[in-house]
């Protein structure tokens, strides 16, 4: 615990002072600010927002987090060198990459929309979309790691971090789309419902489309879809889900980086 | 101290000029019907508080019956209240309470058959089955009262202020809650709907048919089971309603189906399943309305004929027009799309470039359904655009080809 504490201390005092983190948080606060004034209220900004969240939040936590690996090599193997412990030494790195950044992402959003006023009917959303952020900041930090323990060399584990978050964005719901085509004929409702759970980005959108297409989403007749987007039961479920998908990326990185040959 | 109210009731006859009666509790039973058969036309009769568990009250002259405050008529569960069979009657100031549910009878707290001239005001209905059953009426009047049921089922409900071939009647200022329908009306004409609340009722907040030529002017409607539904009907005009929060699967904001020769003008949609759903209407004008965080803001059949969309605000829905056909009779011009992307180069307020409502994303939901868990998806956006580059599937003529750059309807 010491010596994590050591380590995340050391490694976010060598994040502000990288100034990127920085230049994070200004760049989130220029995207919420221009969405404010090009949509004209916060509460007509929301939509723009969560695609921002959705799109911008796994990208630059993977570009973020694979970069912070690849610099750190030397350093992480001065550390591993000296009387500490493997996995302290990972937890640390990988907060101290993580927590800057969803801070920057907390308060470049959050300050914009402050100043604009947020309207009550506006604060729930807004506050899981914030949620959201910080869990999918988490989520592709944990994958950055993960790609970047694995693949040694810098610009592929770039290459493969885009390539992943093309896959999750893009590509898998391409998949879904081409499926719900082919099997038009077959209930699919839950099998759909089940597909979202196995990539982080759907299941933040799914919890985004709960608050605010939810007129939308009880308008469909599936049983299945009314009991998931009419209850708290679909947005606990979708939270926790996303946790999962922190914890079991930081796992099997962490095992790697446990294991590996530096 | 009810029971001892109730179980004697006394006529104190106390004449206040020549015209008035006054019944007060705790005398034999049937103290209001006596009165009622003792008054001569055009006479009043005032109710003091307390609870009458009597017969049904028939009214069968012209007459003023008004409750003071706290008088309570009471069904016991087994009877409607007042029944009107005669032309001017005013019925006001009441609490009518507990009827029962019927399934051979239309019964109902205030009960008028091929009266005229009646006016039911001012009245508290308490659980009633139906509240107001206008049969065969004419330029009656039902103002500022009103209807709370609790009905859990459709089966076990009636309808708050129920109207069946009824002419020039005015129904304003009343609010409807926990009936099946709040407003319902068959072979109804030239009647006036206007500045009542009706929510939470089990399915319709309004539900006309065969009604020509009735208005409907500043209602609320609000979280219904199905919304309002109107059918087979002409020269409707609705003005400055609110549809609100009328969510579900079969849920309306409005539904029109063979409509023909009407005006939807200045209404509210917010936060609809469906905001307003068209099938096979004919000759309508939507104008000036607001459709805002709705999931559909406009359903359009493409049996609909002439039917004109201008200068109505859609903002925030998750989808503004969905159609079920390339080939479409309906047009859009003026409105304001907050989806809109084009730009507006001589500053003139209207866009330069057409807009296509339908998006491809809501044909794709609507041949599967399930596929709306994709929406918001970034490959749904990029999808979308491609379509409205070079539309190839979404209907290439339903499309505003001037759309506002700014909304003009006010909030």
């Amino acid at each position: 615990m010491g010596d994590m504490l050591k380590v995340l201390r050391y490694e976010l005092r060598s994040v502000v002072r990288g100034r990127t983190v920085l230049g994070l948080g200004l760049f989130f606060a220029l995207a919420a600010t221009g969405l404010v004034q090009l949509a004209g209220s916060v509460a007509r900004a929301l939509p723009s927002l969560a695609n921002l969240v959705l799109l911008a939040v796994p990208l630059v936590s993977l570009v973020f987090g694979t970069v912070a690996v690849y610099e750190g090599r030397d350093f992480t193997e001065l550390v591993v060198s000296h009387p500490v412990g493997r996995r302290p030494f990972f937890a640390g790195t990988w907060l101290g990459r993580t927590l800057p950044l969803a801070t920057a992402f907390v308060v470049g959003v959050s300050v914009p929309l402050a100043l604009a006023g947020v309207p009550d009917g506006s604060v729930r959303p807004l506050l899981l979309l914030l949620a959201i952020g910080v869990l999918l900041v988490g989520v592709f930090t944990a994958l950055a790691f993960l790609v970047a323990f694995y693949v040694r060399d810098a610009a592929r584990g770039l290459g493969a971090a885009l390539l992943l978050w093309l896959a999750m964005t893009v590509l898998y719901d391409g998949a879904i789309l081409m499926a719900v085509g082919v099997f038009a004929q077959y209930p699919l409702e839950e099998p759909l419902l089940w597909a979202m759970f196995f990539n982080p980005v759907d299941l933040a959108r799914v919890t985004v489309l709960l608050s605010l297409d939810a007129s939308a989403m009880l308008g469909y007749t599936g049983a299945v879809f009314h009991r998931f987007f009419g209850s708290g039961l679909g947005i606990v479920a979708a939270a926790v889900s996303l946790a999962v998908w922190v914890v079991v990326p930081l796992v099997l990185a962490g095992r790697r980086f446990e294991r590996m040959d530096l | 101290m009810i029971g001892t109210l109730t179980a004697v009731l006394t006529v104190a006859a106390v004449q206040v000029g020549a015209a008035q009666a006054n019944v007060v509790p705790g005398g034999p039973q049937g103290a209001i019907a006596r009165a009622v058969a003792a008054a001569r036309p055009h006479d009043t009769v005032r109710v003091g508080p307390g609870v009458y568990a009597e017969p049904t009250v028939v009214i069968d002259r012209p007459l003023v019956l008004v409750g003071l405050p706290g008088a309570i008529l009471d069904g016991r569960g087994e009877r409607g209240l007042v029944r009107i069979e005669s032309d001017s009657v005013t019925v006001r100031g009441f609490t009518f309470r507990d009827t029962g549910v019927s399934f051979t009878e239309d019964r109902a707290a205030v009960h008028v058959e091929k009266a005229g001239f009646c006016h039911v005001a001012g009245n508290h209905f308490d659980d009633t089955f139906f509240g107001v059953y206008l049969a065969g009426a004419s330029d009656c009047t039902i103002r500022d009262n009103t209807f709370q049921a609790v009905a859990d089922r459709e089966t076990r409900a009636g309808n708050g202020i129920h109207l069946w071939y009824s002419v020039r009647v005015t129904i304003e200022d009343n609010v409807i809650r926990g009936h099946r329908d709040g407003i319902y009306f068959e072979f109804v004409e030239d009647s006036r709907v206007s500045d009542n609340v009706s929510e939470r009722n089990l399915r319709y907040g309004l539900h006309f048919m065969f009604s020509d030529g009735c208005t409907y002017v500043g209602n609320r409607f609000v979280e219904n089971g199905a919304g309002v539904a109107v059918m087979y009907t002409e020269r409707v005009v609705m003005e400055r309603n609110t549809f609100e929060r009328n969510r579900g699967t079969a849920a309306f904001g409005l539904l029109l189906k063979d409509i023909t020769d009407s005006r939807i003008e200045g209404n509210h949609f917010v936060g609809n399943s469906v905001a307003l759903h068209a099938e096979g209407v004919r000759r309508i004008e939507v104008t000036r309305n607001r459709f805002h965080d709705n999931g559909w803001a406009i359903q359009v059949m493409a049996n609909a004929e002439e039917a004109d969309f201008v200068g109505n605000d859609f903002a925030g829905n998750s989808f503004d027009v969905s159609t079920n056909s390339r080939r479409t009779a309906t047009t859009f011009t003026s409105n304001y799309w907050d989806r809109y992307r084009g730009y507006d180069l001589d500053r003139d307020g209207v866009g330069d470039v057409p807009f296509h409502p339908v998006r491809l994303f809501s044909l794709v939901v609507q041949r599967n359904p399930p596929a709306m868990v994709l929406m918001r998806s970034f490959l749904v956006t990029l999808l979308d655009l491609a379509e409205q580059l070079f539309p190839v599937l979404t209907p290439e003529n339903l499309v505003d080809p001037s759309p506002a750059m700014t909304s003009r309807v006010a909030p």
